[in-house]
C-alpha cells in the first residue's frame, strides 16, 4: 500500500517537475492525435457533404455501414494496419510499419466513421427549407454545402472533438502497428500498458493522470460546443 | 412573348394530382397572382417554376427558352429569379450577412455588397438590425429579412408564396407597402401565391385562380370578382349569395331560373336546362317592410335571422326559403328597425344578379 502511495507521490512530482520523458511522451501524444483528428477532418467534413447531398442507390445501407463502425475495435483496426504495412503486406515497401506516421493513418480510420456519421447526422437536422432557401437565391451545389455547413458548425467541431477524444484514449493501434518504442512511437496509453508491468509505477500514474486530465478538457470543451 | 410561360404542367405526388393542366403566361414587369384555398397546389406551382423540382409533364418557359430539364442552365436561370418561400428561414447569422448571401454567391465585389446591402437594409427598414443574428428576429422582421435577401439580388423575376401568411394587420400593411414599392421602383416581375383575394386585388395587375390544382379563371382582379367563371371560383372570391337552380325560360337573354322556393330573373346567354347559380352582391340588395312597385324583377319574402354590425354598415340574413345576405347602412336598419325575426322584403334587379354555370 505504501509502495502504491509512495508511487503516486512521485507521479506528481514527475508532472509537477515538467519531468522531460513525461513531457515528450504526453506531447507525442497529442501531436499524433491531433494530426489524425485533423487529416481525418479534411476527408470526412468534404466527404460526408458528397454522401448527404447526393442521392445514390445504396445510400440509407452506406450510412447504416458507417454507424456500425463508430464501435471499431481498435486491435481489429490495428491488425488490419498492420497486416497493410507488414513486410510481406501491399504496402510493406514504404517501411512505415513501427512510425508515427503510420499510427497517424491507423487513428484516422478508426475516427473516420465517427467523424462521417455524426456530421452526416448534424446535416440532416437541418431545416429544408435553409437548403431551399439557399438554392432559391442562386447558390452553386459547393454554395449550398458550405452554407448549410456553417449553420451546423458546432455540431461538426463536436464531431471532431469526439474523434479526438477516442484517438487519444486508444491503446491498441498505437501498440500494433507502432510497437512503442522510446522516444519515437511511445505515447500515453502504450506507456501506461507496457511500463507498468515493468514496475515503472511512477511514469504510468503520471501519464494517467495527464490522461483523464485531457479527457476531463475534452469533455468541457465538448459540453460548451454543444450548448451553443 | 411572355418572361414566364407554363404550358400544360401537370404535378403527381404518388397517385394524386396535385396540378393539372396549368397554363400560364406572365410578361415582363407584370404582377400576377396565384390565389386559391389551402392546399391548392399553389406552393407547389411556385417551386416548379423556379425550378426546384422537377413536374411530372408539361414545359416551362423562361424568356422563351425551354427550361423544364436544362440541367447545365438551372442555376443561370435561377439566378435570374428570386423566391420568398412560404416559411421563411434565415441562415444563422446576422442580418447584413442573409441579406448579403445571394450577391456573394454571383460573385459580386465587396464594396458594391456593403452599399447594394445597405439601401435595400434603409428600404426595408431593418438598418439598425444589421448586425443582430437574425434568428432573434420576429415573424414580421423575418419575412422583410426574406423579401429584402432576395431583391438586393436585382432578380427579373420575384416569386413571393404568401408574403403575409401568419403576419398581424400592421406587419401585412407593411409587407404589402413594400412589395408595392418594389413594384413601382423596379421592373421586376411578381408571381406571388395567396389565399387573400382581396390582397391578390390590391397588389396583383392579373390574377389565377387555382383550385383543386387546377386554374379555373384568369383575368383581372375586378373582372374574377365580379364575374366569377363558376360556382367554385365564386365562392372563393367571396360572393356571398350563390343560388342553385335551372333555366327553366329564356327570352332575348332575360332567364327565369326555378330555385325551387321561387324563380329569379336574370340576363344570361345561357340555354333552357342549364344547371346554374345565381350570385347577387349583397350590397345590391334593398330591403323593405312591405312589397314596393318597382322595375326590380326579383321580390322575396322572408325572415330576419342574423344582423350583425359591421361599422357604418349593416349585414343582414334573410331566411327566404334560401338564405340571402344583404348589406345596408346602419342608419337604413335602425329606421326600419331590422332586427332578428323580423319579416322582410327583398328585392334585387334583374341586371344585378350574375349567372355562372354550376361545374365544369
Ligand atoms: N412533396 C410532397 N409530397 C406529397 N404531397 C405533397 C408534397 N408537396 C405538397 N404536397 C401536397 O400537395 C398539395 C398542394 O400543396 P401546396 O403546398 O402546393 O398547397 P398550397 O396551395 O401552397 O397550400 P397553402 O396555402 O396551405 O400553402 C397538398 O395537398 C400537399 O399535401
Ligand atoms: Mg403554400
Amino acid at each position: 500500500m505504501t509502495e502504491i502511495w509512495q508511487g503516486f507521490i512521485k507521479a506528481i512530482e514527475l508532472i509537477v517537475s515538467l519531468d522531460p520523458e513525461v513531457m515528450e511522451i504526453a506531447g507525442r501524444s497529442l501531436g499524433i492525435s491531433m494530426t489524425s483528428c485533423l487529416l481525418a477532418s479534411l476527408v470526412c467534413i468534404p466527404l460526408a457533404s458528397l454522401i448527404y447531398f447526393h442521392n445514390f442507390p445504396g445510400k440509407r445501407v452506406l450510412i447504416n455501414i458507417i454507424q456500425t463502425f463508430f464501435s471499431l475495435p481498435t486491435v481489429c483496426v490495428g491488425l488490419f494496419v498492420f497486416v497493410l504495412f507488414s513486410r510481406a503486406g501491399p504496402l510493406g515497401g514504404t517501411n512505415l510499419l513501427f512510425t508515427p506516421t503510420v499510427m497517424v493513418l491507423g487513428q484516422m480510420i478508426l475516427i473516420t466513421p465517427i467523424l462521417l456519421g455524426l456530421i452526416i447526422s448534424a446535416l440532416s437536422g437541418v431545416d429544408k427549407a435553409i437548403l431551399d432557401t439557399a438554392i432559391s437565391l442562386g447558390a452553386s451545389g459547393f454554395q449550398v454545402a458550405a452554407v448549410v455547413l456553417r449553420e451546423v458548425r458546432y455540431a461538426v467541431l463536436a464531431a471532431i472533438i469526439m474523434g479526438f477524444g477516442r484517438a487519444i484514449s486508444e491503446v491498441g493501434i498505437a501498440l500494433m502497428v507502432g510497437g512503442n518504442i522510446r522516444g519515437f512511437t511511445r505515447v500515453i496509453t502504450t506507456a501506461i500498458s507496457l511500463e507498468t508491468s515493468k514496475g515503472e509505477l511512477e511514469l504510468s500514474l503520471a501519464l494517467g493522470m495527464i490522461l483523464i486530465f485531457l479527457a476531463l478538457v475534452v469533455n468541457v470543451t465538448l459540453n460548451r460546443v454543444q450548448q451553443r | 412573348m411572355s418572361l414566364i410561360e407554363v404550358v400544360d404542367l401537370h404535378q403527381k405526388y404518388g397517385e394524386r394530382d396535385i396540378l393539372k393542366n396549368i397554363n400560364i403566361r406572365v410578361d415582363r414587369g407584370e404582377a400576377f397572382a396565384v390565389i386559391g384555398p389551402t392546399g391548392a397546389g399553389k406552393t407547389t406551382l411556385l417551386r416548379l417554376i423556379d425550378l426546384l423540382g422537377l413536374p411530372t409533364s408539361g414545359r416551362i418557359y423562361f424568356d422563351g427558352i425551354d427550361v423544364t430539364e436544362l440541367r447545365r442552365m438551372k442555376l443561370e436561370v435561377r439566378r435570374r429569379m428570386a423566391f420568398v418561400l412560404q416559411k421563411p428561414v434565415v441562415f444563422n447569422t446576422s442580418v447584413y450577412n442573409n441579406i448579403a448571401y445571394g450577391l456573394k454567391w454571383r460573385g459580386v465585389r465587396e464594396s458594391s455588397i456593403r452599399k447594394k446591402v445597405s439601401n435595400i437594409l434603409e428600404m426595408v427598414d431593418l438598418l439598425a438590425y444589421r448586425k443582430s443574428n437574425a434568428r432573434t428576429l420576429s415573424g414580421g422582421e423575418v419575412q422583410r429579412v426574406a423579401i429584402a435577401r432576395a431583391i438586393v439580388n436585382e432578380p427579373e423575376v420575384l416569386l413571393l408564396d404568401e408574403p403575409t401568411a401568419n403576419l398581424d394587420p400592421i406587419s401585412t400593411s407593411k409587407i404589402e407597402e413594400l412589395v408595392a414599392n418594389i413594384i413601382h421602383r423596379y421592373d421586376t416581375t411578381i408571381i406571388m401565391a395567396t389565399h387573400d383575394m382581396s390582397q391578390g386585388q390590391r397588389l396583383a395587375d392579373r390574377i389565377g385562380v387555382l383550385i383543386n390544382g387546377e386554374i379555373l379563371q384568369t383575368g383581372v382582379p375586378r373582372d374574377v370578382f365580379s364575374s366569377p367563371l363558376n360556382r367554385e371560383v365564386a365562392e372563393f372570391v367571396g360572393v356571398e349569395n350563390i343560388i342553385d337552380g335551372v333555366i327553366v325560360s329564356s327570352q332575348d337573354k332575360v332567364v327565369t331560373i326555378d330555385i325551387g322556393s321561387g324563380v329569379i330573373e336574370a340576363i344570361s346567354d345561357y340555354a333552357v336546362g342549364e344547371e346554374v347559380c345565381a350570385c347577387v352582391r349583397p350590397e345590391d340588395i334593398i330591403l323593405a317592410l312591405s312589397r314596393v312597385s318597382s322595375s326590380a324583377r326579383n321580390s322575396f319574402f322572408g325572415e330576419i335571422t342574423q344582423v350583425v354590425s359591421l361599422g357604418p354598415l349593416s349585414r343582414i340574413e334573410i331566411n327566404c326559403g334560401f338564405r340571402l345576405v344583404a348589406l345596408v347602412t346602419k342608419r337604413s336598419a335602425e329606421e326600419l328597425n331590422l332586427t332578428r325575426t323580423k319579416k322582410v322584403c327583398a328585392t334585387f334587379k334583374a341586371t344585378g344578379v350574375h349567372i355562372v354555370r354550376r361545374g365544369r
